[in-house]
């Protein structure tokens, strides 16, 4: 490098041969590109025919409907020291919200939730809950289809249960009880 | 799976899921197969919300499970397909082609399968009949029956297929056999494909009859018609049970390639040309396997056979068009052979790299003027040039050719090659010529169009974030609305709501959806340039393998 001199580009050919001549050399860069970098040439127009608007307006409606469907899992809510009226409500969607059971047969075993043994009511926390279980333990004796049913049954039920639970045990204020009766109201019209 | 695809997948797990899903996803995504314990300890997510985000995944073909690769008794391995999860990008299209091809009820059919994921046959008609009928006047409904119809259409036209049986430890449901699939080996590496199992595309007997409800008239408009069963919800069973079904991508997937060939020749030629196309394509949509990259080769009288009896097109024409599609630079369709009249085959192949070329060209035209495009369009024909050369041919000034094709070469989309005459690589003393892959620039694009709706989407989610508490205002104003409407309340008191949005708030509510708009159509139309660079970049995998 040293002794060739200032200014010139340090290659060890004649730079001409190329067609680079001092004029046309790029200007200096200064910084990383622009993030929104200027467009010469504007974007060309969007279609908007009967089928596009069909597809958008699809597209939409799917955007909503997959959001309130029970595959959208809600991230755990940060537990409040301070009660809030609206909580009440959005407890009740997310009951709604957990009536999805998935065909266990298709799933690997390890992700069932994990089974408690149903008849434990002096565990339980809530009454309503225990009413529930004490009322289902019939009633899945009594169809009896053959075992392999029974068990699918029983693992159904008991994920229900399981989640109505967990987010009772959640949000432990003592006001289980107006929101989850309506649940409860309907296990006891089957009798 | 590149970062821009990571990155979109994300977004569209997110916006579809949830963030717990797109939080499983994307790491699922970034490092592969994983077992239960290594996701929860990477992810940081309370077991049961991994559980179920894997259910979820699963349940949407997203993710695929494979028990015991490193022998027996290992854990079970998780894997998620990107390929699967961008396809959410194209639903809406999904549903659109059934809705053209199958009406309403195919409509619907596919968007229940698409939202849902996979569902078994009774479920799907139940709940479309019940849609059905909610759209109805009252006192009408719809028959189950007629969506059963529709529903063995769309599996007798593969549109639809069954989920492959699992196969792991856990016994299959009875219900459904299973094949001769991978399962008996121990190390069963690619999950079963769908088309392995001989019972793919039959729809079982299904007992129901009955009809669609009105979702406020009780529960009683069904059982005074079921003649054998009484309707009770839920508890009833249909003989399916076990045996789900879902969307077969790959079918629609072949539909869009002959729909975007047959509009290229109407636009290049003419409608009739394209009609003959078409019926072509029909003719060979049973007898050409999905990948092959020619269709069957016809004769000259089976297509006159075919073609649409409406569609008055004398033997002498077809004749005369067939060779003019023959002759045609594009080559959409090839002649190989004189007996019958002669004997056409479309080009699928060909066809593909055509339009992803006529893409790329439009591309560089649309961003660096047309006489950029011409300098292109000059090396995707001439394969190689140098500098020179290429002023020359392109008929432009040596110092504006210059320009543009250094443009072209920073931006990747034109490549230069060195040849030197002696070893030492000196420049003088070697050719220096200018070139595009186009199969390598169509893989450079593509990524390009996935960070583009990435993109997109971000923008919308910025939008909507920005004015969240207009939004918020508005639905909450119409609901009071609606709530005093059902309430029958004065006009006054509804002027006096309806006033508490001001005009500039009703301005800025209409200019947001206007936005909201053009980004979800753009994302669509998007889609479709995917669309296509795919199947090329597909196409070019399998011909030259």
């Amino acid at each position: 490098m040293g002794g060739r001199g200032r200014g010139v580009a340090a290659f060890s050919f004649n730079v001409e041969a190329l067609g680079i001549t001092r004029g046309s050399m790029p200007e200096a860069r200064v910084g990383p590109n622009p993030l929104y970098p200027n467009t010469e040439c504007k974007p060309v127009p969007l279609r908007d025919d009967e089928g596009e608007v069909y597809m958008l307006a699809l597209k939409q409606e799917m955007r909503g409907t997959m959001q309130r469907l029970p595959h959208n899992i809600k991230p755990l809510a940060a537990r409040v020291d301070v009660e809030r009226y609206k909580e009440r409500y959005n407890k009740q969607r997310q009951l709604d919200n957990d009536k999805w059971t998935p065909d266990w047969n298709l799933l690997p075993k390890e992700l069932r939730p994990y089974v408690k043994r149903p008849v434990k009511p002096a565990e339980k926390k809530d009454g309503v809950e225990e009413e529930k279980s004490d009322d289902e333990k019939p009633k899945t004796k009594k169809t009896a289809e053959g075992e392999e049913e029974d068990v699918e049954e029983e693992y159904e039920e008991e994920e229900v249960e399981e989640e109505n639970d967990y987010i009772d045990s959640y949000f432990s204020n003592g006001e289980e009880f107006g929101g989850a009766s309506d649940d409860n109201m309907d296990t006891e019209a089957t009798y | 799976m590149t970062v821009q695809e990571t990155r979109l997948c994300g977004h569209l797990l997110r916006e579809h899921f949830g963030e717990v899903v797109e939080k499983i996803g994307t790491q699922l995504l970034r490092s592969g197969a994983q077992n239960l314990r290594t996701i929860v300890s990477e992810s940081g997510t309370p077991l049961d919300l991994v559980k179920k985000s894997l259910c979820v995944l699963m349940n949407h073909g997203a993710c695929t499970f494979s028990s015991a690769r490193k022998g027996p008794g290992s854990p079970v391995e998780y894997r998620a397909s990107c390929e699967r999860i961008l396809r959410i990008l194209r639903y809406p299209r999904f549903i659109y082609t059934a809705k053209t091809l199958y009406g309403d009820t195919g409509e619907l059919i596919v968007e229940e399968l698409l939202q849902r994921g996979h569902m078994a046959m009774s479920s799907i008609v139940k709940t479309v009949a019940d849609r059905l009928t909610h759209n109805m006047e009252e006192g009408r409904s719809m028959e189950y029956s007629e969506v059963i119809s529709t529903f063995s259409k769309l599996v007798e036209t593969h549109f639809l297929q069954r989920c492959p049986p699992v196969s792991l430890s856990a016994p299959p449901p009875p219900a459904a056999p299973v094949g001769p699939g991978p399962s008996a080996a121990p190390v069963s590496t690619s999950p079963p494909t769908a088309e392995s199992f001989p019972d793919c595309y039959s729809v079982p007997q299904v007992s129901m009859v009955g009809r669609g409800k009105h979702r406020r008239s009780g529960e009683d408009a069904g059982e005074d018609l079921g003649p054998s069963k009484v309707v009770k919800t839920g508890e009833q069973t249909h003989g399916d049970e076990g045996i789900y079904w879902q969307v077969n991508f790959e079918r629609f997937h072949l539909h869009f390639r002959d729909q975007t060939i047959i509009g290229a020749v109407a636009s290049k030629l003419d409608q009739t040309s394209s009609e003959i196309v078409r019926t072509m394509l029909r003719m060979s949509e049973v007898t050409t396997p999905p990948s092959a990259s020619c269709t069957q080769a016809l004769s000259a009288n089976e297509i006159f056979r075919s073609l649409p009896a409406n569609y008055s097109i004398s033997r002498p024409i077809l004749d005369q068009y067939l060779t003019l599609l023959v002759d045609d630079p594009m080559e959409f369709v090839g002649k190989s052979g004189d007996s019958g009249g002669g004997m056409f085959s479309v080009n699928l192949h060909r066809a593909l790299k055509y339009l992803a070329r006529a893409t790329l060209e439009s591309v560089v035209q649309e961003r660096f003027g047309s006489r950029s495009a011409r300098i292109f369009r000059l090396l995707l024909r001439k394969h190689h040039l140098e500098q020179k050369q290429v002023e020359d041919f392109a008929m432009i000034p040596a110092k504006e050719a210059k320009e543009m094709l250094y443009t072209l070469l920073s931006e990747n989309l034109v490549l230069l090659q060195e040849i030197p005459k002696t070893p030492d690589h000196a420049p003088s003393r070697t050719f220096y010529l200018y070139t595009v892959n186009q199969l390598g620039t169509a893989r450079m694009l593509l990524q390009t169009c996935y960070k583009t709706v990435a993109n997109l989407i971000a923008r919308r989610l910025f939008e909507t974030k920005e004015s969240k508490r207009l939004l918020e205002k508005s639905q909450r104003i119409e609901a009071i609305m609606a709530s005093l409407q059902a309430s029958g309340a004065e006009p006054e008191q509804l002027t006096e709501v309806e006033e508490m949005i001001t005009a500039t708030e009703k301005q800025q509510l209409e200019s947001l959806r206007h936005h909201i708009n053009k980004l979800d159509s753009a994302e669509n139309q998007v889609d479709e340039t995917i669309f296509l660079l795919n199947a090329y970049i597909n196409s070019t995998a399998r011909a030259t393998r």
